[in-house]
């Protein structure tokens, strides 16, 4: 009879076995002389929800290179046209290419089609793009924008696939970020209350995701107007360094006035100094 | 049995069904779409329109079946401008065969196609994954077709009415998404038939309970 096999993964806590495999294939890389590539974090928190008038779409300014932070203030809310906003998380310069790709090729065929460009042309043209490259061009993307039929908002994979959603995250705060969301979203919100929630949700990726990080920008896009908030909130402004405030006396600083210390002695030795050779070199200033 | 997948690409891991019936055709799938552990979207629309009275359902890889739908839609609409009438089901089926046998080592999609046309009717064609194509009366595909394959077996009797279909269809999906964690979310019902389409969706407090435990 067969015996019945049910997956084993969690028989609770953390599993090891992965750390054995590791430590082999570390072992035999070192071994023919190469070093284990280190893993690339892509740290981010972008989403975008869709309320009464439009679309708000929001990400943090985290741009990392491994642990280290390499751009404390990035903008993640790239342009496509006039009435489409669209989010990058992944590989900073695949985002950055495909979306400035994407927007070349839409404002042609805007011009040829004498239209506005809807927000699911674009959608089109990313995801044959992506699903061309079979997700070797690293780009998670939240598209948003508002025409002809009202606003739109798309989540698309780096391996090509989208969804039309009426709320998205992306990133590796998404999950953080989802969390608020799903809490808090209604349909056909107020302005201001979409921009609270985006904003809180991107709050909660910058505060508990480690990839993601400094600030929070916005983009609200509605029929005819585009509001691109950057900086929307300063969530992580860099605090002043105590003794380098100019002006005033502060506590911590440690510039002490003359008199502060105690003198118990005092020894002067005048140093006799001649003169030994006195020259004189004219500048030139021909 | 085969290991759940775990990937960092979005899979629907999935249950979908389809069942002929007199004058058309019964199709429903799960809502649940997958990155690794995490939905990534928890309403997922995975019947498909590839033409007026011709949908798929879609399992697999997300980004895979997407473009061959896509693909699928455009090829067909394209041959039925040509013909100038209605294009047949088996048709579309044939395209889907072409497009998955002939890229089998690049895609992983597991594709039912199903609707109505006027000269056989309703009738469901299910394209695993490799390519195959072959007309079934009934046919479940996804993860979680492995637990429902012995309900499918014991339940379906030849000529069930409409609503039989449906009720059917229904009970067969919400006992997959029970046991299969990656099927859930809502259970997407479209009924395909000389009048046109008609949808639903059943949510997750509506769906028919089976066991008290």
């Amino acid at each position: 009879m067969a015996s019945v096999s049910v997956c084993q993964y969690h028989s609770g806590g953390f599993s090891f076995e992965n750390c054995k495999r590791n430590a082999l294939l570390e072992a035999d890389i070192n071994k023919l002389g190469f070093s284990s590539p280190a893993a690339r974090k892509t740290g981010t928190t972008i989403c975008g929800v869709v309320y009464k008038d439009g679309v708000v779409l929001g990400a943090d300014t985290r741009a990392t290179e491994g642990m280290v932070v390499a751009d404390k203030n990035c903008s993640k809310i790239h342009y496509i046209s006039p009435n489409i906003y669209c989010c990058g998380a992944g590989t900073a310069a695949d985002t950055e290419m495909t979306t400035q790709i994407i927007s070349s090729n839409l404002e042609l065929h805007s011009l040829s089609t004498g239209r506005l460009p809807r927000v699911t042309t674009a959608n089109r043209m990313l995801k044959q793009m992506l699903f061309r490259y079979q997700g070797y061009i690293g780009a998670a993307l939240v598209l948003g924008g508002v025409d002809c039929n009202g606003p739109h908002l798309y989540s698309i994979y780096p391996h090509g696939s989208t969804d039309k959603l009426p709320y998205v995250t992306m990133g590796s705060g998404s999950l953080a970020a989802m969390a608020v969301f799903e809490d808090r979203y209604r349909p056909n919100m107020e302005e201001e209350e979409a921009k609270r929630l985006v904003r809180d949700a991107i709050a909660a990726g910058i505060f508990n995701d480690l990839g993601s990080g400094s600030n929070i920008d916005l983009c609200v896009i509605t029929k005819g107007n585009v509001d691109y908030l950057r900086p929307h909130d300063m969530a992580n402004k860099k605090g002043v360094r105590e003794d380098k405030v100019y002006g005033r006396p502060v506590t911590g600083s440690y510039r002490y006035k003359h008199g502060t210390t105690g003198v118990l002695t005092k020894a002067v030795t005048p140093l006799n100094l001649e003169v030994v050779e006195e020259s004189v070199q004219t500048m030139d200033t021909s | 049995k085969t290991r759940p997948f775990f990937s960092e690409f979005r899979v629907h891991s999935t249950t979908i069904m389809a069942v002929e019936f007199e004058g058309g055709v019964v199709i429903g799938a799960d809502s649940r779409t997958t990155t690794g552990a995490y939905i990534a979207n928890r309403v997922t629309d995975k019947l498909t329109p590839i033409h007026e009275r011709i949908f798929c359902c879609r399992s697999g890889s997300a980004a895979d079946t997407q473009a061959i739908a896509d693909a699928v839609t455009y090829q067909l609409g394209f041959h039925s401008i040509e013909l100038d009438e209605a294009p047949l089901v088996q048709t579309a089926a044939s395209l889907f065969r072409e497009m998955c046998y002939r890229y089998r080592e690049e895609l992983m999609a597991g594709i039912i196609v199903a609707g109505w046309d006027p000269r056989r009717g309703g009738q469901v064609y299910t394209v695993p994954v490799g390519g195959m194509m072959t007309r079934q009366p009934v046919s479940v595909g996804g993860s979680g077709s492995s637990y429902i394959y012995g309900y499918v077996d014991s339940n379906y009797r030849a000529g069930m009415s409409k609503e039989e279909c449906l009720k059917f269809t229904a009970e067969a999906l919400a006992l997959a998404m029970e046991r299969d964690g990656s099927s859930g979310g809502v259970v997407r019902l479209a009924v395909i038939s000389e009048q046109g389409v008609e949808r639903q969706a059943i949510l997750g407090n509506q769906l028919p309970k089976f066991s008290t435990v």
